[in-house]
C-alpha cells in the first residue's frame, strides 16, 4: 500500500479511520500539554509518570482479570498520580534533587511493574496475552470507544486549558509571584500535573510506556523554535503533534505494519529536527548566516571608517585617493570595494576612490548607532 | 510617633534544615517610609521579604498589613523579585509581563481587557519601557528586565512594595531611573521596602533602613541609626575602617 492509497483508505476504512483519528487527538492533547511540561522545566516528569502507570496496568488485570482497556487504564491513571505525588512528597520533604526523585520513581514503578507483567505471564491464564503492548503501544488495538475516551478527554483538557490560561501563565512564568497575587498555587500546579498524568495515561495504549515522554516534549521543543507566543507555541504543538500521529500511522501502516508508536515519535523527532535547524528565529541555520551576514557587514565598516579617518584630513571629504593607500590596512577587497559602491559609501573611479557624503554620514553615525542598539 | 503603621512583624523565624535563617524577628515599618534591608550574604534579607509575602512558610510569627493580617490585605502589597527567579526565555513579550501585575485584581478566570492594557501601558511608559512593549523579554538587557519587573508592581497600583535586589546587576542610568520611581512612590505616601547590597548609597537613596543578620540589629531612621556601631554588628567588621584601609 502507498501512501496515497493510505489516505484514499481513510475514508472508506473503518479501522484505519479510528486508529489515525485516535493517534491524531493523542498528538494533540500532547503537544498541548507537553508544552506546559517543557516551560516548567518538567520534561522528565512525563517519563516518570508514564513509567509509573505500569505497576497500576498489571494490577488493575490481575483484580479484575480482565483486558478492559478502560480498567486498565484506570489502573494506570492511579498509580501514574500515586507516582508523582510521591515525587513531589520527595522533593518538598527530603532534600534531594528532582532529577533524582524522577529517577527513583521512575525505576521503582517500572521494576515492579516488569515484576508484575512476567509473573502474570506464568499464570495459566489464556487471557494474559498482550499485556505487554502497554510497554511499547500497538495502535492497531485502537477501538472506537478508546478514541472516544480520547476525544472526550482532549475536550475537557483543552476546556480548562482556556478556562484557566492567565492562571496557568503566571504559574509557568513565576510561581512566587503567583502567590503573591492571592491565587492558590498549589491547586494550579495540581490541575496542570493531572492533566499530564491524564494525557500519559490514554497514551499508553498506543505508544506505551516507555516513549510516551517523547509525545509530550517533542512537539512542544519543535514548536518553541518557531514562536515567542506562549498561545501559539501550545497551539502549534498540539498541530505538530497530530500531524505526526497522523503521518506516523500512515507510514507504519503502508510500510510493512512497522510499530506505530515508535513511527509516530521517530516523525515527531523530525520535525524537532527540522525546527531546530531551520526556524528563522532560533534555529541553527539562520544564525549562522546572520553570524556571516553581520561579520561581512562589520568588515565593510571597518574599512569604511579607514577610509573615514583618511577623509577627514581633507577639507573637501569627496577628495579622491589612491586605493593603495588601503594597503597598509587589510580589510578590504575588490569585492568589497564594489560592494561599499553598491551602498554609495564610495565611488570607484580607476584606482581611485572618494567618500560620498551618504558614506561620510554613515562612518560619522557608526558608534551613535552601536550605542543606542545597546 | 504620628505616622501610620504599615507593616508589622511579630516573632518572625524561618528556618531551612533546622538551622534558623530568621530568628525571631520583630518589626515595625511607618506609612510612607523608603526602607532598606541590609545585612551580609546568607544574611535572610530575601527571606524575610519571601516570608512576609507568604512565599516561604515560617516556623513561627505573623505579619499584619495595616493592622489586618497579610492574608486578607494582599491587595495592598506588591512585590518584585530578584530578576534571576525567572526563566526570561519565557514566550511572551514586555507588555504580557506587566500585564500580570493586574491578575491579582482580576481574580480567576478573569481576562484582562481594555484597562487592565492601559494600565499597564502607563506603567512601562512610567519605566521608560513603552518602545520595548512588543519585545521578546529574553530580548531585552538586564537592566530593562528590571524596570519590566517594576512595572508590573507598580500595575499592581499597590500600597506597599516589597522589592529584592532591584539594583543587582543594572547599569547607572537604570539605578537611577529605578530610584527615581521610588521616590515618587514615598511621595505619593506609599511604603517601599527594598532589600539592599550597596551600604555606600544607603544615605541618599533611603530614609529609614532596617539591620539584618538573622536576627534583627536595629531599625529605623537612616539619620540616626545608619552608624559604624551598628554596621559592625550586623557585618561582624569595622566596615568604614575596613574600606578605607
Amino acid at each position: 500500500m502507498s501512501i496515497t492509497e493510505y489516505f484514499n483508505l481513510l475514508f472508506t476504512d473503518y479501522t484505519l479511520r479510528t486508529i489515525t483519528l485516535g493517534t491524531a487527538v493523542l498528538g494533540a492533547i500532547c503537544g498541548m500539554l507537553g508544552s506546559f511540561a517543557v516551560l516548567r522545566k518538567q520534561s522528565l516528569l512525563g517519563d516518570a509518570i508514564s513509567h509509573a502507570a505500569l505497576p497500576g496496568i498489571a494490577i488493575a488485570f490481575l483484580i479484575t482479570g480482565a483486558k478492559d482497556s478502560n480498567i486498565l487504564l484506570l489502573g494506570a491513571l492511579v498509580s501514574g498520580l500515586i507516582g508523582t505525588f510521591w515525587i513531589r512528597g520527595m522533593i518538598s520533604k527530603t532534600h534531594l534533587k528532582s532529577d533524582t526523585a524522577l529517577g527513583l520513581i521512575l525505576s521503582l514503578f517500572f521494576g515492579f511493574g516488569m515484576l508484575l507483567l512476567t509473573y502474570i505471564q506464568k499464570q495459566p491464564n489464556a487471557n494474559q496475552a498482550g499485556l505487554d503492548k502497554y510497554l511499547f503501544g500497538q495502535a492497531a488495538t485502537l477501538i472506537e470507544s478508546d478514541v472516544l475516551l480520547m476525544v472526550i478527554v482532549t475536550g475537557i483538557a483543552l476546556g480548562v486549558v482556556l478556562l484557566f490560561w492567565k492562571e496557568f501563565k503566571l504559574l509557568l512564568f513565576d510561581i512566587d509571584y503567583t502567590k503573591t497575587l492571592g491565587f492558590n498555587t498549589k491547586f494550579i500546579d495540581i490541575l496542570i500535573t493531572f492533566f499530564i498524568v491524564l494525557a500519559i495515561v490514554i497514551g499508553l495504549q498506543t505508544v506505551g510506556v516507555v516513549l510516551m515522554s517523547a509525545m509530550l516534549l517533542a512537539p512542544a521543543a519543535a514548536a518553541r523554535q518557531w514562536t515567542n507566543s506562549l498561545a501559539v507555541m501550545v497551539f502549534l504543538a498540539a498541530i505538530i503533534g497530530a500531524f505526526s500521529g497522523v503521518f506516523g500511522t500512515a507510514i507504519s501502516a503502508t510500510q510493512n505494519n512497522l510499530s506505530t508508536g515508535p513511527v509516530i515519535v521517530l516523525v515527531a523527532s523530525f520535525f524537532v529536527v527540522i525546527s531546530f535547524i531551520f526556524s528563522p528565529a532560533r534555529g541553527l541555520l539562520f544564525k549562522q548566516i546572520r553570524l556571516i551576514k553581520n561579520r561581512r557587514d562589520l568588515k565593510l565598516k571597518k574599512t569604511l571608517q579607514f577610509m573615514y579617518g583618511i577623509a577627514q584630513t581633507h577639507e573637501n571629504i569627496e577628495h579622491p585617493h589612491t586605493v593603495r593607500i588601503l594597503n597598509n590596512f587589510q580589510g578590504f577587497t575588490q569585492k568589497s570595494l564594489r560592494k561599499m559602491e553598491d551602498n554609495e559609501w564610495i565611488l570607484l573611479n580607476k584606482q581611485k576612490w572618494s567618500l560620498t557624503s551618504k558614506g561620510f554620514a554613515e562612518a560619522q553615525n557608526l558608534f551613535n548607532q552601536v550605542a543606542q542598539h545597546d | 510617633m504620628s505616622q501610620k503603621i504599615a507593616i508589622q512583624v511579630d516573632d518572625l523565624t524561618v528556618a531551612y534544615n533546622y538551622k534558623p535563617v530568621l530568628w525571631d524577628i520583630d518589626l515595625v515599618i511607618p506609612e510612607g517610609v523608603l526602607m532598606a534591608i541590609v545585612g551580609p550574604n546568607g544574611a535572610g534579607k530575601s527571606t524575610l521579604i519571601k516570608a512576609v509575602l507568604g512565599i516561604i512558610d515560617p516556623i513561627a510569627g505573623s505579619v499584619s498589613i495595616y493592622g489586618k493580617p497579610y492574608e486578607k490585605q494582599r491587595k495592598l502589597v506588591a512585590y518584585v523579585p530578584q530578576k534571576g527567579s525567572v526563566d526570561w526565555d519565557f514566550p511572551t513579550t514586555a507588555l504580557d509581563v506587566v500585564m500580570m501585575g493586574t491578575y491579582g485584581s482580576l481574580g480567576w478566570i478573569k481576562r484582562p481587557g481594555k484597562k487592565e492594557k492601559k494600565a499597564s501601558l502607563e506603567a512601562l511608559e512610567k519605566v521608560g519601557m513603552l518602545s520595548f512593549k512588543s519585545r521578546q523579554i529574553s530580548q531585552l538587557s538586564g537592566g530593562q528586565q528590571q524596570r519590566i519587573f517594576l512595572a508590573r508592581a507598580l500595575v499592581q497600583n499597590a500600597s506597599i512594595y516589597f522589592m529584592d535586589e532591584p539594583f543587582q546587576g543594572v547599569d547607572a542610568s537604570t539605578e537611577i531611573a529605578i530610584i527615581n520611581i521610588l521616590k515618587e512612590l514615598r511621595k505619593a505616601g506609599k511604603t517601599v521596602v527594598v532589600v539592599h547590597h550597596d551600604l555606600q548609597t544607603v544615605p541618599e537613596y533611603f530614609d529609614w533602613v532596617t539591620f539584618l543578620n538573622v536576627k534583627k540589629i536595629a531599625t529605623g531612621p537612616v539619620k540616626d541609626i545608619f552608624n559604624d556601631d551598628n554596621l559592625t554588628k550586623t557585618y561582624g567588621i569595622n566596615y568604614k575602617v575596613a574600606v578605607n584601609k
